[in-house]
């Protein structure tokens, strides 16, 4: 895939780019999952969600273009404006990029609230090009993705290692 | 701002990247808004997207499956009970005929056009975007199974919506209560026409434009008139549920609610296109030049 970036193997991580392109494609499949009612206000933005674990983890292979990507996957997926998901990841891809030290410094969850801010700020950057284009406002509970995106977060380490310990060869190309 | 010290940076800095994509994202927003130019390259990415999708719906499908082994019990109650509606129907349907026949003989006394047949394809609804910005379903049929631009889509009580994209796969459909979708409706009590419009949310439609005195009342059926040539005329659509007619507006405010529902079911139907509408009959040279000058005089 053209945006991980193969070339800088040398940056100090075991995680492999496939492993991570893999991680991005499961995320897609969850996001697209045929949900409705509660289920699909409550469901978390999976896509964002992993494209922000691996921009503040793996900075140097996930960032604005691998954002840009998905964003563009997900609107095909999604039936929304060609370039509102892309536009959204991106973003908050790029705060993700500027804070990703500092917040590695914090816990896990302490990190909580710091994300949830992160996914709130690209679900408000689709309300306002939603606004813009004049499309239906959506209802209050939009909003609850990002809070329950966000109470998923301590588990997506444990979640992103599981399947790295079990067949550590596979990644080692 | 912190960002990466100056020797450690690859390519251009952050700020310059995030002000790459987001002009390359509003681009390609005002293209598909504006300009419909990119249907191209949503199909080549609907290539890598519509396996997922359907790897998605795959945990749906088992489970019906599985739950089917189990309901063969149950399945011997909803036979009686399916057996009695058919009687039921059977009965209907024998007055159906005699009134098609007789509604056939009458169009003929009169002379008019007789009524279209519109044929059907089931599908089903595979994916209901989560999208807050518009009311859209991803329906299972596509351009490979000759769903076209445009076809109507039904449940077995009304209309759903009208599908508005099309992919090899699949097709997505704009629901009846999406804010720039409008049906020409007809109001089965008195044969008043109007039309009706979503406003983007679940469960309400609006009856825009008609008169503070218009002759409406909460509950009528409202179904589609077919001088659009698009939706087959007949088919239920919403049943008026609130009138507010303020003094204040010279219009009254209208809200009904949907006949069909998406949530209810996961079959549809896609009509086939009607026909086209037959042309205008060309007129004479010498009248046409005289109608425009009549439509000028009109204008002016």
């Amino acid at each position: 895939m053209a945006f991980v970036n193969s070339s800088e193997h040398e940056s100090i991580s075991n995680v492999g780019s496939r492993f991570i392109v893999l991680s991005l494609v499961v995320a897609l499949v969850l996001n697209l999952l045929p949900l409705q009612g509660i289920a699909l206000s409550l469901r978390p933005d999976c896509v964002a969600l992993l494209v922000l674990y691996w921009s503040i983890n793996q900075p140097q292979r996930v960032g604005m273009g691998a954002s840009f990507i998905m964003g563009l996957m997900m609107d095909v997926g999604d039936a929304s404006m060609f370039g509102q998901h892309a536009l959204s990841y991106s973003v908050m891809s790029f705060i993700a990029l500027l804070m990703h030290r500092r917040l590695r410094i914090f816990s896990i969850h302490k990190q909580i609230p710091q994300v949830a801010l992160l996914l709130l700020s690209a679900q408000l950057v689709m309300l306002l090009t939603g606004i813009l284009i004049n499309a239906n406002l959506p209802e209050w509970d939009f909003l609850l993705a990002s809070v329950s995106g966000a109470l998923l977060w301590p588990l997506l380490p444990t979640l992103v290692r599981i399947p790295q310990r079990r067949r550590p060869d596979s990644d080692a190309l | 701002m912190e960002t990466a010290p100056q020797f450690f940076r690859h390519g251009p800095g952050p700020l310059a990247r995030l002000v790459f994509f987001a002009l390359l994202s509003l681009l390609l927003m005002v293209m598909d808004t504006r300009f419909k130019y990119l249907p191209e390259i949503r199909q080549t990415i609907s290539m890598v997207v519509n396996p997922l999708q359907r790897m998605a719906y795959l945990p749906a499908e088992i489970f019906d499956q599985v739950s089917g082994l189990f309901v063969s019990r149950s399945l011997v109650d909803e036979i009686t009970h399916l057996r009695g509606q058919h009687l039921s129907d059977q009965g209907k349907l024998l007055e159906l005929l005699a009134l098609e026949a007789e509604n056939v003989q009458l169009r003929n006394l009169l002379e008019m056009e007789l009524r279209v047949e519109v044929e059907s394809t089931t599908a089903e609804i595979l994916y209901i975007p989560n999208d807050p910005f518009s009311r859209k379903v991803t329906l299972d049929k596509g351009s490979l199974s000759g769903t076209q631009l445009g076809q109507v889509v039904v449940d077995d009580v009304g209309v759903i919506g009208q599908i508005t994209r099309i992919y090899p796969w699949m097709s997505e459909v704009t629901l009846i209560t999406d804010k720039d979708h409008s049906v020409p409706v007809q109001l089965v009590r008195n044969g008043l026409r109007s039309m009706v419009s979503g406003i983007g949310e679940d469960g309400i439609l609006e009856l825009r434009y008609l008169a503070a005195n218009a002759d409406i009342q909460s509950g009528d059926l409202l179904v589609t008139s077919g001088i659009d040539g698009v939706y087959p005329p007949g088919l239920p659509v919403a049943t008026v549920s609130k009138i507010e007619s303020d003094a204040a507006y010279s219009f009254a405010r209208i809200t009904c609610i949907p006949a069909a529902g998406v949530s209810r079911n996961r079959q549809v139907l896609i009509l086939s296109p009607l026909p086209p509408i037959p042309e205008r009959p060309e007129e004479p040279v010498e009248n046409i030049q005289e109608d425009k000058k009549r439509g000028k005089i009109g204008l002016r």
